[in-house]
């Protein structure tokens, strides 16, 4: 099996947890597995993005540009901008559809990205893609719907919910991994 | 939850998903490593961070962070020179701080060894260059072990406190960006706690450790180089050394570190794919090794990051065997530029022989949005601290940036901080131009814990030589851009309590005259304190202080409080000024597509700091 799955968001938003929570996953499903976070500055609000792969011929921890076979993104400008820095056409697409603007919008220069750019682009590209707009207790647990999303929708083979709640167990503890189960429990069953 | 600092001090083998800091830590531990110690600096901070989840008193070495690179180097000879083992650790740009000491060590007599490891940044990442730091080891007669991936990390630090301790010398494990944060399983060795032991070793007739005039210095340089030899020899039989025989007589590439991952990868699309020999070390050069495979390829490729420091030596040991291989090295300045990523490799590699690879377009499919650098915090104070000072200033008038969090104030819309070299120069820079600029007042900014690192000179010398500018010190009581380190002005150090140092007493001390401290959320009494600051003659400190608000609101978080309250935008009275977007920039502020400003829940951790920006006030708070 081969799998390169390209993560991106805005620096704060907890894509740390979730790409580790993944590799974990992997690997406890029995997988290969490899990544890499751009660990951007202490600041938040930057572009963060993490790469991880899947399977035996994978040697660089980097992705190339144009062939992720998945992205996920936290945020809807970064779901775009994964979608046509590194997706392959025909992939898949999951987003979580908060918007933090960009300093350009905000100014007043640029227009904000919405849900129907980024499927007019999904439908051109016959990329799949998986709009995420469930509520979460935290603005900090909305990678966990993107987690949930994941295991619920079974979109990496052979990784089954429960190598994500082991994978959770590996990296939380007490009333935050609760929390955190709750919600992907939930999820699953949405 | 696994416990990072459990899993480091097992003593039977174990394997686990690691970054490659974390691998060089369970390596530090198993090889010995007694005297650690740092200055943060991306990529590197992540080793401290997995020191730390090892506590204090089952530490197997002590560990501290120093005030710069320099000092960490020198705690680090010292202990080694004492007989123990040591480990300094920084960033690339670290070394040019530790230099004057660093080239030093390859002619003393380390009893106990030393392994630096040096966190470099081909790509600039998280640094203000990407210098290629094999020049500066071989300067100062240090070999280099490079490691691909953390796997490599952890065994070549082994391999290297092993020699270290052999020939008694300084060994550097020259990581970069990719390698640092790369997380893959690594299979980790057996522990062998020993108990420490205090016998003090140190003898100045062990060494000679006075260099001075030739009559030392010379054997001293006879002993560094004898051990480059020594290492040499290892070299030559290392087993990371390795080849990937694709039986192709006519191409083969030589190549070390990440751009071997990146060269795996690439060929994958090739063909007939050339033969590859990864080295592991880059200097010195397994000779033999190198020519014999050369001897057996009509063409070589040489594939290496950033300078051609390989190629170089290679061309060289060609020449002298009077090979008739063709070497292929860099063709061009873009050749020199940037991490060796894939699709670098992949292009390095087409322009190498174009027939090798199909023709492939990397550039983005469609539209994206703009780019979303790095910017201050939500709350940050630097950010109300440049949205004062700025007031007090004239357009005209020059700021200059220094390393930082702050340094961030360059970017749209604050634009204060015009020209960085590097960390610690803003009042030195700021002097200069000072000179002959009777017109436009300078004014220079400077973190903490750069303040301790390396702004005190400039600051002595502002006062000795009586320049003429002010100098904003942003304290916010943490080292915040590489993670939120203590340093000396925190009252902690990393491994407890400590005095802090008073940076107002200090300045007093140095005999700055003129020190002004404000807190950075009191706008209006920084924008005073600025105007008078720089109306006076001489040089002048304004410390703009606040708590570094990440910080404080994550430390907020673990105690159980969340952010209480958050602030709104009134629509009724919002006149559409854009104060708070376009001039104060908190990024809270949304603006939607019939005019109207809102503020985001996700953001915002209700300092309230915007709200005296707005002049209509409109800005207030909204309970939870
Ligand atoms: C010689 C050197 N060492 C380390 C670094 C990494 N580094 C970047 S910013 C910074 C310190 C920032 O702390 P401070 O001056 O307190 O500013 P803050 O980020 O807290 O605003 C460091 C250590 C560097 N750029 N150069
Ligand atoms: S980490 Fe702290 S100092 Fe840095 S931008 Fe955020 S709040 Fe400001
Ligand atoms: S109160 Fe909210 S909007 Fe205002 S400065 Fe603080 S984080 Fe920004």
């Amino acid at each position: 099996m081969k799998l390169d799955i390209f993560v991106i968001g805005v620096g704060g938003q907890g894509i740390g947890l979730l790409s580790e929570t993944i590799i974990r996953a992997a690997d406890h499903a029995g997988l290969t597995v490899k990544g890499v976070d751009t660990h951007g500055l202490a600041q938040r609000g930057g572009m963060v993005t993490s790469h991880i792969r899947i399977g035996e011929d994978a040697f660089s921890p980097l992705i190339m540009p144009g062939l992720a076979d998945m992205v996920l993104a936290l945020e809807i400008h970064e779901a775009l901008r994964g979608l046509n820095t590194y997706l392959r056409d025909k992939g898949t697409l999951v987003y979580y559809s908060v918007s933090l603007q960009t300093l350009n919008v905000r100014l007043g220069k640029e227009k904000s990205v919405t849900i129907d750019d980024i499927s007019r682009e999904c439908k051109m590209r016959s990329v799949k893609e998986y709009a995420v707009s469930r509520e979460v207790p935290d603005p900090r647990m909305q990678n966990i719907a993107i987690l949930g999303t994941l295991a619920r929708e079974r979109l990496i083979d052979s990784v089954e919910p429960r190598h994500y709640e082991m994978a959770l167990e590996d990296l939380l503890s007490g009333k935050v991994l609760e929390l955190n189960l709750n919600l992907f429990h939930s999820i699953l069953a949405d | 939850m696994k416990s990072l600092g459990e899993m480091l001090l097992r003593k039977e083998p174990f394997s686990e998903i690691v970054m490659g800091d974390t691998a060089i830590v369970r390596a530090m531990i198993e090889a010995g490593v007694r005297v650690a110690t740092s200055y943060p600096g991306s990529p590197t901070p992540e080793i401290a961070e997995a020191i730390a989840s090892v506590p204090f008193d089952q530490r197997p070495f002590y560990f501290e962070f120093s005030t710069n690179e320099k000092v960490a180097l020198e705690v680090a000879f010292g202990a080694s020179i004492n007989g123990h083992l040591s480990c300094p650790f920084f960033k690339s740009v670290g070394l040019n701080v530790a230099a004057d000491s660093f080239v030093q060590l390859s002619m003393m007599d380390l009893l106990g060894g030393m392994v630096i490891v040096l966190g470099d940044d081909p790509g600039a990442n998280s640094s203000q260059n990407e210098q290629d730091n094999r020049h500066l080891a071989r300067l100062a007669y240090v070999p280099i072990f490079e490691p691909a991936t953390p796997k490599e990390a952890y065994e070549m630090f082994l391999e290297a406190a092993d020699l270290a301790k052999k020939h008694h010398m300084p060994i550097i494990v020259r990581l970069t960006t990719h390698v640092c944060h790369a997380k893959e399983k690594v299979g980790f060795g057996h522990w062998e706690p020993r108990p420490l032991d205090k016998t003090s070793r140190f003898d100045p007739k062990t060494g000679c450790y006075i260099p001075l005039t030739a009559a030392t210095v010379y054997p001293m340089k006879r002993r560094a180089l004898q051990n480059i030899d020594a290492v040499k020899k290892y070299a030559e039989d290392s087993p990371f050394n390795t080849t990937v025989d694709n039986s192709n007589k006519e191409r083969g590439i030589i190549t070390i570190g990440l751009p071997f991952l990146s060269l795996m990868d690439t060929l994958q699309f090739a063909d007939s794919k050339p033969d590859v020999l990864k080295l592991g070390m880059v200097y010195p050069l397994p000779e033999k090794t190198i020519v014999d495979f050369m001897a057996s390829h009509e063409e070589v490729k040489i594939l290496e990051e950033l300078d051609n420091f390989i190629e170089l030596e290679i061309k060289s040991l060609a020449f002298d065997h009077g090979l008739k291989t063709k070497i292929l090295g860099k063709k061009d300045a873009e050749d020199w530029i940037g991490e060796y990523v894939p699709e670098k490799v992949y292009q390095v590699m087409k322009k190498t022989w174009n027939d090798l690879l199909p023709e492939t377009d990397f550039s983005p499919k469609g539209v994206l949005p703009s780019p979303r650098p790095p910017q201050l915090c939500p709350g940050c104070g630097h950010r109300s601290a440049f949205y004062a000072v700025k007031r007090a200033l004239k357009g005209t008038d020059i700021t200059v940036a220094d390393i930082g969090c702050h340094t961030l104030g360059y970017l749209e819309p604050h634009e204060m901080g015009q020209v960085l070299l590097c960390m610690g120069h803003s009042t030195g820079t700021g002097s200069g131009l000072s000179l002959f600029n009777d017109e436009r007042k300078v004014v220079a900014f400077i973190g903490d814990s750069t303040l301790f690192h390396a702004g005190l000179p400039g600051i002595i010398n502002a006062v000795f030589n009586r320049h003429n500018l002010t100098l904003v010190i942003m304290e916010n009581g943490t080292t915040a851009m590489t993670g939120h380190q203590d340093h000396p002005g925190s009252g902690k150090n990393f491994n407890g309590p400590t005095d802090a140092i008073s940076i107002k007493k200090m300045l007093e001390g140095l005999g700055v005259n003129s020190v002004r401290v404000v807190d950075a959320y009191s706008q209006e009494k920084l924008t005073e304190a600025i105007k008078e600051a720089v109306s006076e003659e001489g040089f002048s400190v304004v410390i703009a202080t606040h708590p570094c608000m990440l910080k404080f609101t994550r430390e907020q978080r673990r105690k159980g409080k969340g952010v209480e309250r958050q602030v709104s935008v009134d629509k009724e009275k919002c006149e559409h000024i854009y104060e708070c977007l376009k001039v104060f920039a908190c990024p809270t502020f949304q603006l939607m597509d019939d005019g109207s400003v809102i503020t985001s829940k996700e953001l915002c951790i209700g300092d309230g700091s915007c709200i005296q920006t707005c002049p209509v006030r409109a800005i207030g708070y909204q309970d939870k």
